[in-house]
């Protein structure tokens, strides 16, 4: 049975459990696949190593929880460091190469890039970074179209901010494509 | 026509779950990680003109939904381990004075504050011994999104049926994990509504066993008046101290449920029939266990899953009868060793039952069960 897994990893308050959940929405929900979605989280309201998990595939998914990583987010070094020791060999690492300069070793396919300041120059929100590293992992994984995880981000933010999250989506995955090439 | 999907947390679920099943009052006091049933429920039910109170504590908030549910309504109370030690008392009146309701734990990480972010399953036990006294118990453990919607219906109607608290019990995992719910229709599920009066005011006793083991219940405010306590009471629902009385009533109100095991209990089975290693699993570890047992049956080991879906009334006849066929019997859970003890007593020594036990705030991974699986000889 095929069995993807991906985290999204930071600290609270960087949006990405949000980002994980448009993740397995757009799998389960518009890409007729099945996934599911799950966090770890400290008792902070902010900051503190954060996790969400998502496991996609074409049957049922038992174990909800990631056993080893294929793409892997880390948009902190704490988080990098914390939670990238099940990465599988081969596997994807995104990271935010402003924030994360030590590299776990391993046999890795690294991506990296301003992912904040992406979002903060190139779209104008800081606040969107969570969607800009979304784009980059649709486009770095390719477990969902490009189309159907942008109906997810659409269906899941405010009416107001919907060019907002398009525009960040859009440069995430444009610029993952780049600096994966 | 296409069926409602939706992308949901297993907390969002039991509060969908609710309403569905007829909930329209709800009094909590919010805690991580049960707080999203709140938060549902707070928009929700004021569209139809349900009621919502966030009380002052989780014993007020218990307190609260007897006296409605007297009053005729359907109701819920969510909360989590440190709360639902505080609402044992009054889990106990709603048994003595059997009143229907429903209590949704989410089990962290525990005694007292514990983890409140962290899983756990130790809060089974307090499900049938938190609160004093014999009484009935009858409590879920969901192990998805859907099954969690469908249960808590299911906790609604048994509550009903048999005029008593019931609870339902995800573990952490569980209530904060997002899966794809599909909704059933209107009426495409069963909903049991209470049984009510056949006699006029005057002639009516809230306690009449005429009717049967569960009486019908009137709803104050509809021109029946009939007193409720804590005391052992008589058939009138006035306290009494005779014995003969004391001890009917007493047997009466565990009866009702252990008479009424095969309408409650309800369990699935995977790949036992030719198993020679049964894992008994409940809650977000069953799916830990299916995957182990998945690997171990593509390794040539016969196992299988016996997955429990009603912890309470626990299924002694399946386990027993389990006991009878396998070599030993793996039961992963997020505790000390609380279903384990449940197994050794209705396995009575015929095979070994073998734990796992996690208590640090992480889930029990696939390789933990498949390793046990492989100790049995």
């Amino acid at each position: 049975m095929s069995r993807y897994e991906l985290r999204f990893s930071g600290a609270g308050g960087q949006g990405l459990i949000t980002a994980g959940i448009i993740m397995a929405k757009a799998a389960s929900i518009y890409e007729g696949k099945q996934a599911v979605q799950s966090q770890s989280y400290g008792p902070e309201a902010r900051g503190g190593a954060s996790k969400s998990e998502v496991i996609i595939s074409d049957g049922p998914i038992d174990y909800p929880k990631a056993t080893t990583v294929d793409a892997l987010l880390a948009m902190t070094q704490e988080a990098c460091d914390k939670y990238t020791h099940d990465l599988k060999d081969g596997g994807i690492l995104l990271v935010d190469s402003d924030l994360v300069t030590k590299l776990p070793k391993g046999n890795f396919k690294v991506i990296s890039f301003p992912i904040i300041n992406t979002a903060k120059n190139d779209v104008g929100r800081e606040i969107v970074a969570n969607i800009v590293a979304l784009g980059a992992m649709v486009a770095l994984t390719g477990q969902v179209s490009r189309e159907n995880a942008e109906k997810a981000v659409l269906s899941s933010v405010p009416e107001a901010f919907i060019e907002l999250n398009k525009k960040a989506f859009s440069i995430g995955f444009e610029k993952a494509l780049a600096a994966s090439a | 026509m296409s069926k409602k999907v939706a992308f949901l947390q297993g907390n969002e679920a039991a509060a969908h779950g609710a309403l569905y099943a007829g909930c329209n009052f709800f009094a909590g006091y919010p805690i991580t990680p049960s707080t999203e049933v709140s938060e549902v429920l707070s928009i929700e039910l004021p569209k139809i003109g349900g009621k919502f109170l966030q009380m002052e504590d989780e014993i007020a908030a218990m307190a609260a939904i007897l006296g409605a549910s007297l009053a005729g309504a359907k109701v819920l109370t969510s909360t989590s381990g440190p709360g639902l030690s505080l609402k044992q008392e009054l889990v106990g009146y709603g048994c003595i004075a059997e009143i229907p309701c429903v209590v949704y734990n989410v089990m962290r990480g525990g005694p007292s504050t514990g983890m409140p972010t962290g899983p756990s399953q130790s809060d089974v036990m307090c499900a049938k011994w938190g609160t004093h006294g014999d009484h009935p118990a009858i409590c879920l453990t969901p192990a998805s999104v859907q099954e969690t919607y469908e249960e808590i219906i299911r906790a609604f109607n048994l509550s009903e049926k048999y005029r008593t608290p019931v609870m339902v019990m995800p573990d952490e995992i569980v209530a904060h994990m997002r899966e794809r719910i599909v909704f059933p229709e209107p009426g495409e599920v069963e909903v049991t509504p209470r049984k009510s009066p056949t006699v006029p005011p005057e002639q009516y006793k809230p306690y009449d066993t005429s009717f049967g083991d569960v009486p019908p219940l009137a709803a104050f405010g509809s021109g029946y008046k009939f007193h409720v306590t804590g005391l052992n009471k008589a058939s009138d629902g006035f306290p009494t101290t005779k014995a003969n009385l004391v001890q009917a009533e007493e047997e009466r109100q565990v009866r009702k449920v252990d008479a009424n095991i095969d309408d409650i209990v309800q369990f699935e089975e995977y790949l036992l029939d030719d198993a020679e290693v049964a894992v008994v699993a409940y809650g977000s570890t069953s799916r830990s266990a299916r995957y182990a047992v998945n690997v171990a049956r593509e390794q040539g080991i016969k196992a299988g899953l016996f997955r429990i879906k009603t912890f309470w009334p626990f299924p002694d006849k399946q386990i027993k009868a389990l006991a009878g066929r396998v070599k030993g019997i793996v039961i992963p859970e997020m505790n000390l060793g609380m279903c384990s003890l449940e197994l050794e007593r209705c396995a009575q020594g015929k095979v070994p039952v073998l734990g796992i036990f996690r208590v640090d705030g992480e889930p029990i991974n696939p390789d933990q069960i498949l390793d046990k699986i492989k100790e049995v000889k």
